[in-house]
C-alpha cells in the first residue's frame, strides 16, 4: 500500500519536471542520447530518494539530482564526453511560436548563440541555464549548485559577457 | 551611479536581483547614459534570445522512465512480498513475538539513526556537496599518486595534523591521490580511493569525539560512511554501492587501528 502511495506521489509531483529535467541535461552533455541516460539515471535515483523528499519545489529537488548525475556521469565517462563535444549535434530546439525577440534574431545568430554557450565551461553553462531558461533565483542556483550566492552572480556575468565576445567575434570577421 | 556601479550591477538588475532603491538609481543612470544604455539592451537581447533555447524532451523519454520507475517500485514490492510468504510459514504466537522483537528492535535503530543523524546531517550533507564539487573538471586531487609514502608527506605544513595514509590496492580500493579540502570550517585532507570507476573520497580530520562505530547517510544520490577513531573525524563518501563502500571503510577502520 505505502509503495502504491510512493510510486502515484512520485509520478504526480516529479514525472511533471521532465521538461526541466532534460533542458538541463541536454545542455550540460551537449548531446540527446547522454541527455537521455543521466535523466533517467537520475529519475530512478530521484525514486530511490523519494522518501527523503521533504515536500518544497520538486524541480528545484530534481534539478539539484540531475546535476549530480551528470558530474558522475561524467567522471565516468570522460574520454566519451570529449568525443560528445566534437559530435555532430541535431538540432531538436523547441521552434513554435517564436518571441518577437526571436523574430529580431535570424536563424543562424541562434546557431551561433548555441554553439557559444556549449562552449562555456560546465560550471558556467549549468548557471546560465537555471537562470535563463529556469527562471531560477540567484538563491534556487546557489541551492542547486551548492556555490555561494556572489559566485552565482558573478559566474553568470562572466557567462553573458563571454557569450557577448563570442558573438561579436563572429559577426566581426563575417564584416 | 556611476559607470562603474552599473556595470557592476547590471546583471542583477536584469535578474531582478537587486533590491529597490539601487533599481531606481541604476534605471536614473541608464537615462543619462548612452553607452550603460546600449548595454542593458545588449544583455536584455542575448538573455531573452537565450530564453527561446530549450530542448524538449523526446517523446519516448516520459514512457522510458514511468516503465523503468515502475519496474523499480515493483522489485521493491517483491522483496516486501516474499517477506510476507516466509512469514506465512511461521508459526502465529512465534510471528507476533517476533514481530513485537522486530518492532522493538526498529523502533531503537530508528531512534538511534535519528539522533545520528541530526547532529550529522548538516556535515554530512558538506561532505557530499564537497565530494560532488571534487569530481567537476579537475578538482580530484592536488597529488596525484598511488604511493602512500608520497601523499602522506605532501600534507606536511598543510595541516596541523598527519592524516592515515593507506594504499589499499590490494583490496581493490587503489589510491588514486590526495587533496586539501575545507570542511568543518577548518582545513582538512582529502584521501582519493577508486574502485573500478567510482571515485571514494575519504575526509579526515582530528576530532575531540572517541572511537564509535560507523553510521551511514545517503544524500542526493550518494552513499556516506561516517565514523570517529584514534582521536580522527572519518568521512567516505562516494556513488559506490552501500555495500562496497561499507567494505572500503572497514577496510580503512581496521588498518587504521592496526596502524595506531
Amino acid at each position: 500500500m505505502h509503495d502504491q502511495k510512493k510510486l502515484d506521489g512520485f509520478e504526480a509531483i516529479v514525472l511533471p519536471q521532465l521538461s526541466a529535467a532534460y533542458n538541463l541535461a541536454r545542455w550540460l552533455t551537449r548531446n540527446d542520447h547522454d541527455a537521455e541516460d543521466v535523466v533517467q539515471e537520475a529519475y530512478l535515483r530521484a525514486f530511490r530518494f523519494f522518501d527523503g523528499f521533504r515536500g518544497g519545489d520538486a524541480r528545484a529537488w530534481l534539478l539539484t539530482i540531475v546535476r549530480n548525475t551528470y558530474y558522475t556521469w561524467l567522471s565516468n565517462n570522460r574520454l566519451r564526453d570529449v568525443s560528445a563535444s566534437i559530435e555532430d549535434e541535431s538540432w531538436d530546439l523547441e521552434s513554435d511560436a517564436p518571441s518577437p525577440e526571436l523574430n529580431a534574431i535570424n536563424t543562424s545568430e541562434r546557431d551561433r548563440l548555441e554553439g557559444a554557450i556549449k562552449e562555456l565551461p560546465a560550471e558556467f553553462r549549468e548557471v546560465l541555464i537555471l537562470r535563463e531558461l529556469e527562471g531560477m533565483s540567484y538563491k534556487e542556483i546557489s541551492d542547486i549548485t551548492d556555490i555561494p550566492i556572489g559566485t552565482v552572480m558573478s559566474r553568470l556575468a562572466r557567462a553573458r559577457k563571454r557569450l557577448q565576445q563570442c558573438l561579436a567575434n563572429v559577426l566581426g570577421r563575417e564584416a | 551611479m556611476n559607470c562603474e556601479d552599473t556595470q557592476n550591477l547590471i546583471n542583477a538588475y536584469i535578474d531582478a536581483e537587486l533590491d529597490l532603491v539601487r533599481s531606481v538609481e541604476l534605471e536614473e543612470h541608464l537615462r543619462d547614459c548612452p553607452v550603460c544604455s546600449t548595454d542593458h539592451e545588449n544583455l536584455q537581447m542575448l538573455s531573452s534570445a537565450i530564453g527561446n533555447l530549450r530542448y524538449q524532451p523526446p517523446a519516448h523519454l516520459q514512457k522510458q522512465i514511468t516503465t523503468a520507475i515502475r519496474k523499480e517500485a515493483k522489485s521493491e514490492r517483491k522483496d516486501v512480498t516474499s517477506e510476507r510468504k516466509l512469514r506465512l510459514w511461521s508459526w502465529r504466537p512465534v510471528y507476533v513475538a517476533a514481530s513485537l522483537a522486530f518492532i522493538a528492535i526498529l523502533s531503537w535503530s530508528a531512534i538511534r539513526l535519528l539522533s545520528i543523524r541530526s547532529g550529522n546531517d548538516l556535515l554530512g550533507r558538506e561532505v557530499v556537496a564537497s565530494h560532488v564539487r571534487s569530481l567537476m573538471a579537475e578538482h580530484l586531487s592536488d597529488v596525484l599518486s598511488s604511493d602512500r609514502h608520497t601523499v602522506k608527506p605532501w600534507f606536511n605544513g598543510k595541516l596541523d595534523f598527519s592524516p592515515p595514509v593507506q594504499d589499499l590496492a590490494d583490496e581493490n580500493f587503489p589510491l588514486v591521490g590526495g587533496r586539501l579540502d575545507y570542511l568543518d570550517n577548518r582545513p582538512v585532507a582529502a584521501l582519493v580511493y577508486q574502485r573500478r570507476q567510482h571515485y571514494i573520497n575519504l575526509f579526515i580530520w582530528p576530532s575531540t569525539g572517541g572511537s564509535d562505530a560507523p553510521s551511514e547517510l545517503s544524500s542526493q544520490g550518494y552513499n556516506v560512511v561516517h565514523w570517529n577513531s584514534a582521536g580522527m573525524a572519518c568521512w567516505a563518501v562516494s556513488d559506490l554501492n552501500k555495500r562496497e563502500l561499507e567494505e572500503f571503510s572497514e577496510l580503512v577502520r581496521s588498518r587504521f587501528a592496526i596502524e595506531n
